[in-house]
């Protein structure tokens, strides 16, 4: 009908045309062709409405020359009606499509990690020094034997699966090759391997040549099943059910064909090009005890040498089905937060379904500790930790060990754009496209997630030494060393920690 | 102000303890001796003692140890005891005059049995229905509280400096082959003689030097076996998770110590296979039962003490041998206090138990 747009560019990319040399770097790097060369008049110009504000072109000018400001709303200001909620509904005016969005959750909903604040030790107890005192962050994944299974240690049960030991309580979450290129999908698992940590291969499969990892896999299984075969399983050390994800909770995944690659079809088993589907629910999971039969097949599948965990996402019923995962027969539950990422998800799920995952993290190890069963499952928390501060705090809260995502992706150079589901990553991340994946050496990239966990890591022994303690289990599920700063009377009942001031 | 176990008091304490091992009964002077030298380590909010041997007439009754704070919870908690007990003998606890002492709640013991109806009823073990009884004691009937509840056996605590509560309570009378003593220095002021140490639970009884900086994992793991907090006090939370590690899970002493002072990971790395993972599994399962922070800890037990200290030894602790007696305590000087001619005496490393039981010869006589 309309033949104009209402869309206006959100961003203004200015070139300083003094210090410009006219390498075309910017040209080339972008991933969005906001950066155009005319070649008859020899200029340079830029088309701000393709701007995603990713800073490719920023960080790789040569003579810094390049600047990208945020225009002003395009609009009178008013409270209630966001510059946003206008672009959005212009956009959907024109193509009656739904929204689609990348990365986690942007909305300023209140964060409990923020009004959350943690303990130190003064005088009655001397706080330790990591640097002089080992400070021990090992952490066990997987179903803990019954204490009195302790008596009988020769007869091993043949049931119990193995326990997996990490040398941080960090992991790299989920994050499937095809959502990412297989640059940063190697970064993750060599940095895995190189830490002693596990990364997760999401729902794509694992690529044959990758397979050198395999110790430091947790292979997914989701409902679209794809790359799944028995040397998949076989390869990784742990196996998880994908149920949901915390950025879209109750629906699936679309990998557009654009994507399906060769080897990515390979990898997927799926023909090339064509879309890769995932259903929303699993089809052979339609209830609890759909999802032990599940369990089983995959434990007998592998000789019951793999754990297997659960993946959902955090929901307002949460605990209670945590509490059925756990008696299913898992031994790991993961738990994905609504701030949790995603490579593609609808506009309206990501940012209004789902629970933070601090209130869900705090309700499951509550619950289980409820019904004494906490202790033979471990509770991995996801969803949307920035710093090792959020780490610790959701130990604390109860979590054993957390994924990263996110994160991780900032540390190979991410800058949170969120189009990630357009495939066009200027930073090589989220992309397939080999003139952009190239941009990504995995060596270096495995290099900095290195770095990133080792920083966390040490971070988190210092805020461990400074509470008196010397191991990470005698801060999981201790809340007394949390208190809330500006939380409600519900809000700390839920959290179960006390507020700022009370005492002990 | 809040009562003790209303809210948290960190103390700073002194400990000592000794058994003859060849279950010669002593009287309580020379506990009392060996405490008062560590004057200095506690400030006369708290001193307790627990003995073993010491009701051989009553050996098997259990011996409640109560205190009352009014009439009324007298006659709540005698009535649950008369609905759930045989008395044998009841009677106040013997007691001086001291005048350092503040006014004393009423001390009170029974020598009881279960009646079986009860136990019955309850569907449950002999020990399992006492321990019920003493937390829920404990936890509803306000104004009393189980001071002990074990077997031949009994503690005694209140608020004061430990040589003036062993003054209060005659402790020259009692004869016992095992003696542990408390001296409390609380950084609040408690008041409550409930409070003092040692902890006692059955036959349990623990004191403890120090503050447990993984308090709040310790305590909801034990909530999740059912144990009631009702002290918030660390001394509390380590005679729970021994009585869940060794009396239920059945864990020889040896290896409860390696859960509460768990070996560290570059250690168990190091060990032989079978150790290794025996280790593994104790940190893997009861990980949250492990005692982070500092502390050092004496826990008596029909037949036995063990000394503990944590895995960095941030508590002092000492310990010594003479003739077939062994002896624990914060400070080498209250040993020599009243053991000059120590054969032999060391400082046991963090996380490596001490343990004393009575000898086998002993043991049969002491229960015959």
């Amino acid at each position: 009908m309309s033949t104009f747009s209402l869309k206006t560019s959100e961003f203004s990319v200015i070139r300083d045309e003094n210090k410009c040399i006219k390498c075309l770097a910017c040209v080339r790097q972008c991933g969005f062709d906001c950066h155009q060369y005319d070649e008859e008049n020899d200029s340079l110009y830029t088309i701000d409405a393709n701007c995603v504000n990713c800073q490719r072109c920023v960080y790789i000018c040569p003579a810094d020359a390049l600047k990208i400001y945020e225009n002003p709303k395009p609009m009178r200001s008013n409270n209630y009606w966001s510059a946003n909620d206008l672009k959005n509904i212009y956009k959907q005016a024109e193509t009656g499509g739904v929204l689609l969005t990348g990365m986690g959750n942007d909305k300023a909903f209140p964060g409990y990690f923020d009004r959350l604040v943690l303990n130190a030790s003064q005088v009655t107890n001397p706080s330790i020094d990591p640097l002089r005192e080992p400070m021990e962050i090992r952490t066990y994944l997987g179903r803990r034997t019954e204490p009195i299974a302790l008596q009988k240690q020769k007869e091993k049960d043949k049931t119990q699966t193995p326990i997996v030991p990490i040398e941080t309580p960090i992991m790299f979450a989920g994050i499937s090759y095809g959502a990412i290129s297989h640059q940063a999908f190697e970064a993750l698992a060599r940095a895995a391997k190189e830490f002693g940590t596990m990364f997760n291969t999401g729902e794509g499969g694992l690529p044959k040549d990758l397979y050198q990892y395999g110790d430091n896999a947790i292979v997914q299984v989701a409902s679209g099943r794809f790359g799944v075969h028995s040397d998949y399983l076989n390869v990784g050390r742990i196996i998880e059910i994908k149920i949901g994800q915390g950025a879209k909770p109750g629906i699936g995944g679309h990998l557009p064909g654009e994507k399906i690659t060769e080897e990515i079809s390979t990898t997927r088993m799926i023909p090339e090009g064509t879309d890769a589907l995932s259903p929303a629910p699993h089809h052979d999971i339609y209830s609890i005890e759909d999802l032990r039969q599940l369990i089983f097949t995959l434990k007998e599948a592998t000789r019951y040498e793999k754990p297997i965990s659960v993946k959902i996402s955090a929901v307002h019923n949460v605990a209670a089905i945590a509490s059925g995962i756990a008696r299913a027969g898992a031994d790991i539950i993961a738990v994905d937060g609504f701030r949790g990422g995603t490579g593609a998800a609808p506009l309206m799920i990501r940012d209004h379904v789902g629970i933070p995952i601090e209130l869900a993290i705090a309700a499951i190890d509550q619950r289980l500790r409820d019904e004494g069963i906490r202790n033979s499952v471990t509770l991995v928390a996801a969803g949307g930790f920035r710093c090792s501060a959020d780490v610790v705090k959701a130990i604390a809260l109860g979590a054993d060990a957390v994924y990263i995502g996110t994160a991780a992706l900032i540390a190979l150079g991410c800058h949170l754009c969120q189009k990630c589901y357009t495939g066009k990553c200027s930073w090589g991340i989220a992309t397939q496209d080999p003139y952009k994946t190239r941009r990504l050496n995995p060596e270096l990239g495995a290099e900095r997630l290195y770095n990133l966990l080792r920083g966390w890591s040490h971070e988190i022994k210092e805020m461990l030494g400074g509470m008196g303690i010397n191991s990470i289990e005698s801060l999981k599920g201790n809340r007394l060393h949390l208190r809330g700063v500006g939380l409600n009377e519900v809000e700390l009942n839920l959290l179960g920690v006390k507020h700022a001031g009370e005492a002990i | 102000m809040f009562r003790e176990g209303e809210y948290r008091i960190p103390s700073g304490c002194a400990i000592s303890g000794f058994i003859n091992k060849d279950g010669h009964r002593v009287d309580g002077s020379a506990i009392v001796k060996s405490i008062a030298l560590m004057h200095e380590r506690s400030n006369g909010l708290g001193g307790g003692f627990a003995a073993y041997g010491i009701y051989p007439e009553y050996k098997d009754y259990y011996a409640l140890h109560l205190l009352f704070e009014d009439k009324e919870s007298r006659n709540q908690v005698e009535e649950l005891i008369k609905d759930n007990f045989y008395i044998e003998v009841e009677d106040r606890i013997p007691s001086r005059n001291v005048k350092s002492i503040g006014k004393a709640p009423m001390l009170w013991r029974y020598f009881v049995t279960p009646r079986l109806s009860k136990i019955e009823e309850a569907q449950d073990t002999e020990e399992n229905f006492m321990t019920e009884l003493v937390m829920r004691i404990n936890a509803s009937v306000s104004g009393a509280y189980v001071i002990s509840s074990g077997k031949n056996m009994g503690a005694f605590k209140g608020v004061g400096y430990p040589e003036d509560i062993g003054e209060f309570y005659r402790l020259d009378e009692y004869k016992a082959y095992s003696w542990i003593a408390h001296g409390r220095f609380p950084t609040n002021t408690p008041g409550w003689w409930g409070g003092a140490h040692p902890f006692t639970l059955l036959d349990w009884s623990v004191v403890h030097n120090g503050e447990v900086s993984s308090y709040g994992a310790n305590r909801r793991f034990l909530e999740m076996y059912n144990y009631k907090i009702t002290l918030q006090t660390d001394t509390e939370v380590i005679a729970y998770a021994i009585d869940l590690l060794v009396h239920h899970h059945k864990l020889p002493l040896e290896l409860a110590a390696k859960v509460l002072a768990a070996p560290f990971w570059q250690e168990i790395d190091r060990l032989p296979a079978q150790e290794r993972e025996l280790c593994t599994r104790l940190r893997v399962v009861y990980g949250s039962l492990l005692l982070n922070g500092p502390f050092s800890i004496i826990v008596g037990f029909n037949g036995g003490i063990m000394a503990l200290n944590d895995r960095l030894k941030l508590r002092p602790l000492a310990a010594a041998c003479y003739k077939s007696t062994l002896y624990v305590a914060s400070e080498e000087a209250a040993i020599r206090e009243i053991c000059p001619d120590v054969e032999k005496l060391w400082y046991p490393k963090g996380g490596e138990p001490v343990i004393g039981r009575l000898e086998e010869e002993a043991q049969c006589r002491l229960s015959a």
